[in-house]
């Protein structure tokens, strides 16, 4: 099968993009400047991604829909007010990640945001778990642009005026020569930044604009050093089928109130994994020196057991110096407790850090 | 009179009498992306002709270094350990990796020339 290209490809190839495939997607993984230089322009000015390979599921519905989307969901959709977005889950019964999602509220319906590698697979549970009972669209049509950094504020909003005035979390619709623009104060870089969603044909010229107002494209490189510093998971890497939200130690996106009624798919292990604890969980964990443990590096404990493995490693512009996550086993996973890592047959000291490695400027509320 | 060569692990080798001085290529560094970690071989060791000799890692990925001929370790440049990025902004020059007391002069001949390297660098990246 071919592989995809975005709206954006001719744009990419423009600026000199280095192209890797990516679920299935001609993507960019650096441009002329390099991750490190990437990265640091996010963190310092402002950095336009691609995310067009994302997925853009809008359900269309009433009350109806929440009811079921919440039997699905461990969130208080019921109260997720119009605009609003919250970050959640797709699980298996056994609580098992098939996918991490933002999903918002918007006039008719939600609009769920879901990775480029598992919406296929995502839409059909969902149209499964809803009974063919709503209208439920893909959205091929549509392009997802992310601008992030503590300039993309002033940037975005020199092209779409009122941006500003959106809160984290939350978005609405945009009128921007003729075409409409949704667009929600988010992000995965750990900066403040919008992410757009807009028709494809419009997807170029709308980036171009950006870029002639000082925003720089960057690569999917540059995007996993922000995320990783950011402490943020990556589906295939820290989430997975074998691993719950409650491992991945992200319990705070699971809605209080739904854990005391339950009644959403695997609510039954998530519950008892909340009231008695869970066997492995995700860390931060900090190298010590230089060396940098990648994916499946093996963590052991000062008396030489294997404890876990390592999901994501990588060396951490910002921080400068190698940043990594994992799952260790829990009684491992105190902060400041001394690991080792074996990377190429040796083994290097490292500890348990709280996360993120760089600490978020995301703008709370505007108004 | 000094001689450089090439391996088709894109290491550079200059020879001055019997001490060989071993780097990477910008070719390779351009290849790579930014090097953010370096790893050398111990100082009086002995490593052997097409041997792992090293690591270089980007963001991206790690790569072993390899050497392109044999012989025992008399120095290495702490400076590009200390400082991985001099091997992108310096590759064939100061930001060299470790010097050789070679065994073999002949182990030379094996290696490309600067132009047969140039070409060789270019046919392996289409």
């Amino acid at each position: 099968m071919d592989t995809k290209k975005t709206s954006l490809y001719q744009l990419h190839q423009d600026s000199k993009a280095k192209f890797v495939e990516f679920a299935g997607y001609q993507m960019p993984i650096q441009y002329a400047e390099g991750i490190v230089e990437e990265h640091r322009y996010t963190r310092n000015h402002s950095g336009i991604f691609d995310v067009s390979h994302m997925g853009q599921l809008f359900i269309y519905g009433q009350e109806d829909l929440v009811d079921d989307l919440e039997r699905i969901f461990p969130l208080d959709l019921k109260n997720l007010k119009l605009n609003h977005s919250k970050y959640s889950f797709l699980m298996s019964d056994n609580a098992g990640i098939y996918d991490d999602l933002i999903i918002t509220k918007i006039k008719d319906g939600f609009l769920i945001i879901l990775n480029a590698a598992c919406k296929e697979n995502d839409y059909k549970i969902l149209k499964e778990l809803l009974n063919d009972k709503y209208k439920m669209i893909l959205d091929e049509e549509r392009s997802l642009i992310a601008i992030q950094g503590p300039k993309s504020v002033e940037i975005l909003k020199s092209v779409i005026q009122g941006v500003e005035n959106l809160n984290f979390m939350s978005g609405n619709w945009f009128t921007l020569d003729d075409h409409n623009i949704y667009v929600t104060r988010s992000g995965y870089t750990g900066e403040d930044g919008f992410e757009v969603s807009l028709t494809n044909e419009f997807a170029d010229r709308f980036t171009r604009r950006l870029i002639d107002k000082g925003a720089k494209l960057i690569g999917l490189g540059a995007r996993d050093t922000l995320r990783l510093e950011a402490g943020l998971c990556l589906y295939g890497h820290e989430l997975s089928k074998d691993k719950t939200p409650v491992e991945a130690n992200l319990k705070w996106a699971i809605s209080k109130e739904r854990i005391l009624k339950g009644n959403f798919i695997g609510s039954d292990i998530i519950t008892k994994q909340l009231n008695h604890g869970v066997n492995k969980i995700r860390v931060g964990i900090k190298p010590e020196g230089r060396i940098i443990a990648r994916e499946k590096t093996k963590i052991y404990n000062e008396s030489n057991s294997e404890i876990g493995e390592i999901t994501s490693g990588t060396f951490g512009p910002s921080v400068n110096g190698p940043v990594a996550m994992g799952y260790v086993k829990n009684k491992f996973s105190k902060k400041d407790t001394k690991i080792f890592l074996e990377v190429r047959g040796k083994k290097h000291p490292a500890t348990i850090c709280g996360l993120p490695f760089y600490k978020k400027s995301y703008v709370k509320g505007v108004n | 009179m000094s001689e450089i060569k090439y391996s088709k692990e894109h290491e550079w080798i200059k020879l001055e009498g019997e001490i060989a001085t071993i780097g990477i290529t910008k070719h390779a560094t351009e290849m790579l992306g930014d090097i953010v970690f370096a790893e050398l071989p111990e100082k009086g060791s002995n490593v052997e002709k097409d041997g792992t000799a090293g690591v270089v890692e980007s963001t991206k990925a790690a790569s072993d270094v390899y050497t392109p001929v044999s012989g025992e370790v008399v120095d290495l440049n702490q400076s590009i350990v200390d400082d991985p990025s001099k091997i992108n902004q310096d590759p064939e020059n100061s930001a060299w990796f470790f010097k050789l007391k070679i065994k073999d002069k002949s182990e030379m001949d094996t290696l490309m020339n600067k132009d047969e390297y140039d070409i060789f660098a270019k046919e392996s990246s289409t």
